[in-house]
């Protein structure tokens, strides 16, 4: 059985510096969780203190129903892909994913035979005599994960493995990290700053900011139903748009921007936002959401105008940067769609995928 | 690699030691009473150096009770050295021949290093390695052959012969120190200085001096470090007293076989110890990087 | 082309300034190359006059007969190794300088690794303290080893007896001797390798560290699979470079024991400045010193291959 609980950890450094400021975490067996957060969160902070390279100033971590946190790493049995990739530059592949076999004393075949394996599995059969520094960067990655894998451990940590490489790469290596954890269902915890990568890999997302932990969930559920303004600019790109509002009552419910435009809000969600009328909020729509118009739009679909500022063609899709009343927001819109500087366009607003931000806790209500 | 992860592992003993907090702070103790121990023992030559040299004849010989403490402090030794036309002698000798010999070997060593990291021509690798090696030749092996090449210039028993060796003594390996750095300077610095229209020596003098400015202080102490100590070349070619140097004319002008000098010849020592001393106390980190640049660079 | 224009492609202008553009680029070049062997040259006669002279006029000398007069060949060689004080110069020499810098490149390492372990704390005082050894002039601090050494005033001696022990004559035997001459060398030279291998292992990542932990190693495999194999070019450098340098030591034996007692400390060096300036036979001094020439020329190799090797991966 290997999973982790992290219960009510805190990491402070000398002067009362909190890194982490009291986090708890389930994760459960054979789970891919990824912390993820800006610079700074604590996300590797709490990858290490569960590799027992940090010190643990409060709390317990738990790792296979043990205690562990007197625990040295050697006796914990991980295995932890660095950013840097960590290979003994001065062994060969074969010898740097051997190292910690050879270390327990493992026998000669039962090493060839795990190394034999796991470079099969990861495609790098033909580098074993190799030394890391012939080596590419995807490939070092490799033989990190290598490294990794062929120790067998309960969980897997991985400390932002991607950062170093090409974008072109990281999306390659990033497909293979998945394919590896449906070959090898180890449980991974996975830290890094890329919100794709978070989405893209995980079972459950951590989203963390400043020690603590803003929201746990699955891709999808932090992607429509975020519970912070933090969690809710993070994820997503482009970055969901928050236009200063009010919520008012003319005529049925509607949220009013600062230019005057207003907007109904669907039927849905007359009963929740309710309470709020008179308020001044935030409105947080996604780019995706605010889209050109057309001939005839769905239920609950409302029109903006919008004064365009820089449109960015992606070949997919157009990106339009705009400004609604002085404040700048993102619209997606069909490539085809012809605008350009200065010009007044009008967006289709699919209010059934708003979200309402309270200002003063910054909360999604 | 199936899903019974466990399967294949062999067992494993439960931990042993104690939290890791403590076994770190037990290291860093340890660690501590072992350099404490270490630097009684690497201090207690220039300890007992100043202890004795602060001692009077009476005091030394009469040998009553803890060599390792002063009973009756006096500056008489210092005073008396101070105050000798001899000592004086050497110590003029020794200021001015270091002096020139760093002067020198710093004008060679840069102009060649400037040379050879940046003007690169056919063989400069070459030479840049053989400068080198030649550091690698001991003093011990070229002073007899040097003997006879000084008897033809008739510089024995004269501290100008001093100033035409010492320089090879420092030349190569300051040499080696400023490659090291002007190498470590990016090219687009000159090319940029280039542009803006500066010719050779002015990149020289105006870029490269200054940015490699530590390089420069490193070098030059190495060179004066072994221009102050240099030994066999002045015990070898230097004969009389108003020639030597300190090194030499401590050891062989004090040293009369009169053991109750000994608080005068360790003053003397102190003395002559003391600029080596005093540039190092203030200059450490560039004493230590011309140490370093040696090896590291390569 | 796409947009229409046509190009000729090959085609050789009509006229062809080339040559005369690759000719002053030339004449510039051949004058950087003068300018920069200008600069060199002060470097190259001081190395050639100085060094690369002198060691080949040493090699003539030694073939020549006392009075300098006539050649004879290789009899200089042959006598020194007949002579039995000759034969214990090579003995102890070797034996001086292979077991002085074992124990220095042992002591500086075991001082390197504890200046590591305190990190950064006060790391400048420690260091240089530790230092001084190697910044007093050798010829001084010899001669305040000689007065801890005397027969009748050692301090050394009082501690001894202070504590019950019996005193050490430690220039009085021959054993002694070379002991105490080993001492004191291995005194002065382990800073430097303290200061070399403490910048070693500042420079091996902290990283493979956590990993070989994590890939179950303790501290002490960490040293022997990480910290050594990656120090392993420093070790070798520093090893062969005071192999030399101590092989070639003068100050030390000649302060301290002057060759005695009884020839048993004498090194290459103290002996050849005997033979050579003392007694005036300057053809056997010269000999003498040429005996070091051989294992110099060797050690001297491996540092030049191992430079090479090292200029070639940074290239």
């Amino acid at each position: 059985m290997a999973n982790v609980s992290i219960r009510k950890v805190v990491k402070a450094y000398e002067g009362d510096v909190q890194a982490v400021k009291g986090i708890d975490l389930e994760i459960i067996d054979h789970e891919f969780v990824v912390l993820v957060g800006p610079s700074g969160c604590g996300k590797s902070t709490t990858l290490r203190m569960i590799a027992g390279l940090e010190e643990i100033t409060a709390g317990e971590i738990w790792i296979g129903g043990d205690v562990v946190n007197d625990v040295p790493p050697r006796d914990r049995d991980i295995a932890m892909v660095f950013q840097n990739y960590a290979l003994y530059p001065h062994m060969s592949v074969f010898d740097n994913m051997a190292f910690g076999l050879k270390l327990r004393k493992f026998p000669k075949e039962e090493i060839k035979r795990r190394v034999d394996e796991a470079a099969t599995m990861l495609d790098i059969q033909m580098l074993l005599d190799r030394k890391p520094k012939a080596l590419s960067g995807g490939q070092r990655q490799r033989v990190a994960m290598g490294r990794a894998v062929v120790r067998n451990p309960k969980v897997f940590l991985f400390d932002e493995p991607l950062s170093n490489l090409d974008a072109k790469l990281r999306v390659q290596m990033r497909t293979e990290i998945k394919k590896l954890h449906q070959l090898v269902p180890t449980t991974t915890v996975y830290v890094t700053h890329d919100q794709i990568e978070a989405m893209t890999l995980a079972d459950r997302v951590v989203v963390m900011n400043h020690g603590v932990i803003e929201q746990v969930g699955a891709p999808q559920e932090l992607y429509h139903h975020p519970a912070t303004r933090f969690v809710a600019g993070f994820i997503g790109s482009p970055a969901m748009n928050f236009l200063p509002c009010q919520v008012i009552d003319d005529g049925g419910l509607k949220v009013q921007l600062a230019d005057g435009t207003k907007m109904a809000i669907p039927a849905a969600r007359v009963d929740r936002y309710g309470p709020y009328k008179g308020k001044k909020m935030t409105l947080g729509i996604r780019p995706e959401h605010m889209t050109e118009t057309h001939d005839s739009e769905k239920p609950g679909v409302q029109i903006m105008n919008a004064k365009v500022d820089v449109v960015e063609p992606m070949g997919m899709e157009t990106l339009v940067h705009h400004f609604v009343d002085g404040v700048a927001a993102c619209s997606r819109i069909d490539p085809n769609v012809q605008t350009g500087p200065g010009e007044i366009l009008p967006l289709a607003i699919d209010m059934n995928n708003m979200h309402l931000i309270e200002d003063a806790t910054n909360r999604v209500v | 690699m199936s899903a019974s992860a466990t399967a294949g592992n062999l067992p494993r003993p439960k931990s042993k030691v104690g939290s890791m907090e403590q076994q770190r702070r037990m290291a860093l103790w340890g660690s501590y009473i072992a350099l404490t121990i270490f630097v009684i023992i690497f201090l207690v030559p220039p300890f007992y150096m100043i202890v004795t040299s602060l001692k009077t004849s009476a005091e030394i010989s009469a040998q009553a009770g803890n060599p390792w403490i002063v009973k009756n402090p006096t500056f008489d030794n210092y005073w008396e050295l101070m105050t000798n036309a001899a000592f004086q002698r050497y110590f003029i000798n020794s200021v001015w021949v270091t002096a020139v010999t760093v002067t020198l070997s710093m004008t060679i060593a840069i102009l060649a290093a400037f040379s050879l990291s940046r003007m690169g021509f056919k063989g400069s690798q070459v030479l840049s390695t053989g400068v080198f090696l030649t550091y690698l030749v001991p003093p011990s092996l070229l002073f007899i052959p040097l003997f006879q090449i000084l008897g033809w210039l008739g510089l024995i028993n004269s501290t100008w012969a001093l100033v035409l060796l010492f320089p090879t003594l420092a030349v190569p390996f300051c040499t080696w120190i400023m490659i090291g750095y002007f190498s470590s300077i990016p090219k687009e610095l000159d090319e940029a200085a280039l542009i803006d229209g500066a010719s050779y020596p002015q990149i020289l003098v105006q870029i490269f001096i200054p940015v490699a400015m530590p390089g420069i202080i490193a070098a030059t102490i190495f060179a004066f470090t072994v221009a102050w100590g240099a030994f066999l070349y002045p015990l070898a070619y230097l004969y009389s007293a108003d020639q030597a140097t300190l090194t030499v004319g401590i050891v062989r002008e004090l040293i009369k076989g009169d053991v109750f000098a000994w608080g005068m010849i360790m003053a003397a020592c102190a003395m002559a110890a003391a600029p080596p001393i005093i540039i190092y106390t203030f200059l450490m980190d560039y004493y230590i990087a011309g140490l370093t640049a040696g090896a590291t660079k390569g | 082309m796409a947009d229409g224009s046509t190009m000729v492609v090959g085609a050789a202008p009509a006229t062809s300034p080339a040559p005369r553009q690759g000719s002053s680029m030339k004449q510039l070049a051949r004058r950087r190359s003068m300018a920069a062997l200008v600069l060199c040259a002060p470097l190259i006669l001081l190395i050639v006059c100085l060094k690369i002279y002198p060691t080949f006029y040493a090699v003539f000398l030694s073939m020549l007969d006392r009075r300098m007069n006539n050649f004879v060949g290789f009899d200089n060689f042959a006598f020194m190794l007949s002579r039995p004080s000759f034969q214990l110069v090579i003995f102890q020499s070797v034996l001086f300088a292979v077991t002085a810098v074992i124990l220095k490149a042992f002591l500086g390492f075991v001082l390197a690794h504890l200046m590591h372990n305190i990190r950064g704390r006060h790391e400048r005082v420690w260091r240089g303290l530790l230092l001084v050894p190697w910044v007093i002039p050798l010829s001084l601090s010899t001669l305040t080893w000689w007065w801890l050494f005397d027969p009748s005033y050692s301090a050394f001696n009082w501690t001894l007896g202070m504590m019950g022990f019996d005193e050490i004559p430690f220039l009085g035997t021959v054993w002694n001797a070379r002991f105490s001459v080993i001492a004191v060398n291995v005194w002065f030279g382990a800073p430097f390798f303290m200061i070399m291998y403490l910048a070693a292992l500042k420079s091996v990542p902290e990283q493979l560290y956590e990993a070989a932990s994590i890939d179950g190693a303790t501290a002490v495999q960490r040293l022997f699979f990480i910290t050594i194999p990656m120090m392993r070019n420093i070790i070798l450098i520093t090893v062969l470079y005071s192999l030399i340098v101590t092989f070639a030591d003068f100050d030390i034996v000649r302060i301290l024991t002057n060759g005695g007692p009884q020839d048993g400390t004498h090194l290459f060096a103290t002996y050849a400045f005997v033979v050579g300036i003392q007694s005036g036979n300057i053809p056997r001094g010269a000999t003498v010193s040429l005996f070091m020439f051989p294992i110099l020329a060797a050690l001297a190799f491996f540092v030049l291959r191992d430079v090479m090797k090292r200029n070639k991966e940074m290239a």
